[in-house]
């Protein structure tokens, strides 16, 4: 067997190079990294920048992103996308300052399951019919709109939060950390252990990696799909609730354009659009490395916040471009 | 027979699709502790076989019975739980997951509160892991590591579920010699736990190495069961090919004609094609007005050879030229404009584009010559593809027909259209009558004819014995990405080819 | 006969199914059309019509780039933001004149366009992410450029967006101009058909030798150029560049407008006329609901129930 003995003999186990290393570091901890840096920067270029009540402001701000972007992170992984979450943070502000009419617990739970059965719904279509997450979500965005308007008489009405107990969830703080920032840290913690210690998580996982597959090693693929688009629903109703306890109101503006701030926040921590990889902690320094560089870039003078929107596109592209060019992957032009 | 009863068997399976029957009252027994080789060139029904064993198809008719009890699995998960298992050429794990995770998905070890230990799931992956010889890092992702170990991860994993009877896809197609002494070893601690292998493979030697018994599908039917050892090699290739070694020197059936003897310098050279795992230094060369053929089994690299030489195959070292001229490497666009045109192996996914007409799918590669100044002219475009529908004898709706709703035929009469509208110097055609009815298969091997009389270089790949044999002048035989072997002349018989493929000769 | 019944139910339901997913846009325009025409007081009167062609013209020209960067399997999620860039160009521009200013707004969307095209065609980034990253940086940037609506009286300008040649408004005949430029590029020209061949697939029209990279990067830009002039048209007819919401959510509108139309999202095909009605129809019904004094948020609740329905439909030739 000539042939047999002629082929060349690569090494046979492929070490990971310093560049696929990188990239991987890159990936996981750049949001991280970056968000250190500006805070350093932060630090030493104002001196209002460091204060508890700046920093405050920055964790509190950033929590209703940050919490939908816990939900939304789930459906990334599993290979999807949930455009509806604006909409929903929007419609669970209006039915949360509506409930709060009944006490705080109508408040709270008005919203949650009215939004997470708006995502339930979602899930069931995206599930069963296979149609693409982005249409029956771009639907949802639309349905989920037009519902908060026509409960609010086309955006004329806004009600008022009446019930004191509900807006202390919102207004109120602990040691000096907001409320909303704290019910987002103990989301983050359940949502953690939900995704990287139980079954389900690594079933989510699984499914966006390669969904055939997943199936073949018995993966329940249409009852998890629908599960995490129940969550995003879920989460982003609880976002809104709680950021009309906030703002005592709620605001039917809110939440245009929000679910593209939320997807890039999830990008930025390093979840692949792809899915099947990613994590919670990047997801939380983007969400925290955008409500940074707005924070800044109010403090700079002179510079509009519409700045912060340059930076943000700038910071995505970037953050594509470097991952492309580090994981040394080139499935042509896809 | 087995000694043992049937661990899995078929009884008279028939399956049949739109148009082709691929498995025609198949009766299939493995026994237990047994590996047993299911081979067969393509179409013979093997995946089909393997498929009705898994639940993925229903047989039409026949019975699948395991542990003696008929058994109707409706899906590949229904045949893992109850201990079947395959391990396919592309590896169905999850590369992003780690190894760890893809070894235990399903059933992780639980800890405190019921969530996943994962101390514990490293500690167990890894001893595992250890016995199959694998000793990377068990939280890399599993697409880090080489194909060898994610195979044998695949494998650890279904033996972890208890499966009894795995069926292994090609198993060995990617992996290094060391690796594959690795799997062997496995499968023998398989057997000797009394589990059972079917191995499906076209690698002669591993057959002989890891085999018990064989059974040779060919055309949807069984031609052959029995023990291996007792099997000639030479026999065993004559039984897959379908050609009875002592009776060749029949007259043909294929529509190509006598042999011609052009004595013009190449047209085509290549010469060194190198890439790893896939091609070790291929060389060959076609002159004008010869049909060359280029033989072998199945992944001994002729799909490969062919792609190198049209620039749609990186390659790490090697040359290709055109009357002389080098032709850059690596681009399709460069080989085109040379004069080199290539009709892929697979015609549905790098060939037809299905969703556009006959039309647009002849003039696909040739419009900018069509066309002044960007726009298309449509009178030129109907011109030409009245011609080519006529010549080639294209049976569609009319030319405004969606390719993909024509016969696998005329989509292949269509592809070739697409490349004679580019008025080549170089032909290279993959399996160009496979899929293909018998009338459509005569059409394109009278055309193929008649093309080289007109002058074109051919380079003709095929698992056809006879279509290699009466249309070549020369055919090149390829073996694990090799030249085993050139025949010109007289030499040219299906013997002899089925000689240098099963490497009689250097033996 | 009895026989050949149940064979020809099955063929006539596949034909239904096929006659919808081919004319269902149509028919659907028709119908909403007809039931203005009979229950909706002046909807024939010209007036009416020009006032909904007017409104419908830039969602047109956005779809018609939309449809073309869909048929090659992409999307392009910054028409919108193109649209704002455009509004800040303008304005920043119209010291020099009219047409310079037109001038470099049209750049600017073909600027932005290279960038997505780059991104997805030579650096391999999805589409859907490189342009929602350009989504956000671009409409920063037009707000940056121009912190502020203004208003602006430059006579050319303002004609463009108000006056009409021949009864009709110059909007409306730019963009009708655009729909048959853009229906000639894809039925003629080489790169029309290049670009639905790469749609239908890639790796046969890559062994084919067609120029992948470059026909994806011209899509990319061509419906940059569209976006600019969409917001060209609508600044004019403003009179007034607003960076801060011209064009928001008009990638959806658009992406609604293709898929309505009949495009499907897996490319391949590009349906230019389809595109146009899918504009038309959610155009009627949202006027239809105003006309008949229902509130907009059913608008938007019928939109998604149309999106869904035409998707649906579109999934069962698969």
């Amino acid at each position: 067997m000539t042939a047999q003995t002629a082929r060349p003999a690569p090494p046979a186990t492929t070490a990971p190079t310093s560049r696929e290393r990188a990239g991987r570091l890159f990936q996981r901890h750049g949001a991280l990294i970056v968000l250190c840096a500006l805070l350093a920067a932060g630090t030493f270029a104002f001196d209002s920048f460091t204060t508890p009540a700046n920093l405050g402001n920055i964790a509190t701000a950033s929590s209703f992103l940050a919490i939908i972007a816990i939900g939304m992170t789930f459906v990334i992984v599993s290979g999807g996308i949930d455009l509806s979450v604006g909409s929903l943070f929007a419609l669970g502000g209006v039915l949360a300052a509506y409930g709060s009419r009944h006490g705080t617990l109508a408040a709270l739970a008005l919203p949650v399951a009215v939004c997470g059965l708006f995502g339930l719904v979602q899930g069931v279509i995206i599930a069963r019919t296979r149609m693409a997450p982005f249409i029956v979500t771009l639907a949802g965005l639309l349905g989920a709109r037009g519902l908060m308007l026509s409960l609010t008489d086309e955006g004329a009405t806004t009600y008022l939060v009446e019930d004191e107990a509900f807006a202390a969830i919102g207004q109120g703080t602990l040691a000096g950390v907001g409320h909303p920032f704290l019910v987002m840290l103990v989301i983050l913690a359940a949502a953690a252990v939900l995704l990287q210690r139980t079954g389900f998580g690594q079933n989510v996982y699984a499914i966006g990696g390669n969904e055939d597959a997943a199936a073949l090693m018995g993966v329940p693929v249409t009852r998890i799909k629908i599960m995490v688009y129940l969550m995003s629903g879920l989460l982003a109703g609880l976002a809104g609730a709680l950021n009309a306890a906030r703002l005592s109101s709620g605001v039917t503006i809110l939440g245009i354009g929000l679910e593209l701030d939320v997807i890039a926040a999830v990008v930025i921590g390093g979840t692949l659009l792809t899915g099947g990889a990613g994590g919670l902690g990047g997801t939380i320094a983007g969400a925290l490395l955008l409500g940074v560089i707005q924070n800044l870039i109010n403090q700079i003078p002179g510079l509009s916040s519409s700045f912060q929107q340059v930076v943000s596109g700038v910071f995505l592209a970037a953050v594509v471009i470097t991952h492309r060019i580090l994981s040394g992957v080139r499935h042509g032009t896809t | 027979m087995p000694v043992t009863a049937p661990v899995l068997e078929t009884d008279g399976v028939l399956k049949a699709f739109p148009g082709v029957t691929a498995l025609d009252r198949v009766s299939f027994a493995l026994g237990q502790g047994e590996v047993h080789a299911l081979v067969g060139e393509n179409g013979a029904g093997k995946s089909t076989l393997i498929k009705v064993l898994t639940g993925v198809y229903r047989p039409d008719a026949g019975q699948v019975r395991y542990r003696g009890e008929p058994v109707a699995f409706g899906s590949p998960l229904e045949a893992q739980r109850a201990g079947i298992t395959t391990i396919y050429q592309e590896v169905n794990l999850v590369p992003q997951m780690s190894v760890a995770r893809n070894l235990f998905l399903g059933r992780e070890p639980r800890g405190r509160l019921g969530l996943i230990d994962f101390t514990a799931m490293r500690e167990r992956a890894s001893r595992v892991l250890h016995g199959y010889g694998i000793r990377s890092d068990v939280r890399r992702p599993l697409g880090s590591l080489g194909l060898g170990a994610q195979q044998m991860v695949a494998l650890a994993r279904a033996i972890e579920a208890d499966a009894q009877v795995v069926i292994m896809d090609e198993p060995t197609s990617s992996l290094q010699p060391r690796e594959v002494d690795r799997l062997f070893a496995a499968i023998a601690d398989l057997k000797a736990q009394g589990r059972s292998v079917v191995y499906v493979s076209h690698r002669l030697e591993e057959l002989y190495r890891v085999c018990d018994r064989v059974t040779v599908l060919r055309d949807g039917r069984r031609v052959h069961t029995g023990p291996l050892a007792e099997l000639e090699r030479l026999r065993l290739v004559s039984l897959m090919l379908g050609r009875d070694p002592d009776q060749v020197r029949t007259e043909g059936l294929t529509r190509f004609g006598g042999r011609r003897r052009p004595h013009a310098a190449p047209v085509l050279r290549a010469g060194g094609l190198r890439r790893e795992h896939v091609l070790d230094g291929v060389s060959l060369a076609v002159r004008p007005g010869e049909i060359v053929g280029l033989g072998g089994l199945l992944g001994s690299g002729r799909s490969e050879t062919a792609k190198a030489i049209a620039g749609a195959l990186p390659l790490d070292s090697g040359r290709v030229e055109v009357d002389g001229e080098p032709v850059p490497a690596g681009s399709v666009d460069a080989a085109i404009r040379a004069g080199i045109s290539l009709l892929p192996e697979d015609r549905k996914a790098e060939g037809i584009v299905p969703g556009l007409s006959v039309r647009e799918n002849i003039v696909l590669a040739a419009l900018p010559r069509l066309a002044r100044a960007g726009i298309v002219s449509e009178a030129d475009v109907d011109r030409v593809v009245a011609a080519f529908m006529r010549r080639l004898r294209i049976k569609a709706a009319g030319p405004g027909q969606r390719a993909g709703e024509l016969s696998g035929g005329n989509q292949q009469k269509v592809l070739l259209a697409r490349w004679l509208a580019m008025d080549p110097k170089v032909l290279l055609l993959d399996e160009p009558t496979r899929g293909i009815d018998v009338g459509a298969k005569a059409e394109v091997q009278a055309l193929i004819d008649e093309l080289a009389a007109g002058g074109l270089a051919v380079l003709l790949i095929s698992s056809d014995l006879e279509e290699l044999v009466e249309g070549s002048e020369r055919v090149v035989v390829l073996r694990d990405g090799a030249v085993a072997g050139e025949l010109s002349g007289p030499d040219v018989t299906e013997e002899k080819i089925m000689a240098a493929i099963a490497g009689e000769n250097d033996d | 006969m009895t026989e050949t019944v149940p064979a020809r139910g099955a063929l006539d339901r596949a034909r239904a199914v096929a006659w919808l997913q081919e004319y269902g846009v149509y028919a659907a325009v028709v119908a909403l059309f007809a039931f203005n025409a009979v229950f909706t007081p002046h909807f024939l009167a010209a007036d009416n019509f020009r006032t909904q062609l007017v409104q419908v013209a830039p969602i047109v020209i956005v779809s018609l780039g939309m449809a073309l960067v869909i048929g090659t399997e992409g999307i392009d999620l910054s028409v919108g933001s193109v649209m704002a860039l455009t509004a800040s160009v303008v304005a920043l521009y119209l010291g020099y004149g009219a047409l310079p200013a037109i001038a470099m707004a049209l750049l600017a969307g073909a600027l932005v366009g290279a960038a997505g095209g780059a991104l997805v065609a030579v650096v391999g980034v999805q589409p859907i992410v490189a342009t929602l990253a350009l989504l956000v940086g671009v409409r920063g940037l037009a707000n940056v450029f121009l912190p502020q609506l203004r208003e602006f009286t430059n006579p050319t300008l303002v004609a463009l967006g108000s006056e009409a040649v021949a009864g009709v408004p110059i909007v409306v005949a730019v963009a009708a101009a655009l729909v048959a430029a853009v229906a000639f590029l894809v039925r003629r020209t080489t790169f029309g058909r290049q670009l639905v061949a790469i749609g239908g697939n890639r790796a046969a029209s890559r062994l084919s030798g067609l120029p992948v990279r470059r026909v994806l990067l011209a899509v990319y830009v061509l419906s940059g150029v569209l976006a600019a002039v969409a917001g060209v048209l609508a600044t004019s007819r403003l009179q007034a560049s607003d960076p801060t919401s011209l064009g928001l959510f008009m990638e959806l509108s658009a992406i609604t407008a293709v898929v309505v139309g009949g495009t499907p999202l897996s490319g391949g095909r590009v349906r230019v006329l389809g595109t146009v009605m899918g504009a038309l129809l959610m155009q009627l019904l949202q006027a239809t609901l105003i006309k008949h004094d229902l509130p907009q948020s059913w608008t938007q609740m019928a939109q998604a129930v149309i999106i869904l329905a035409a998707v649906y439909a579109a999934r069962e030739r698969r």
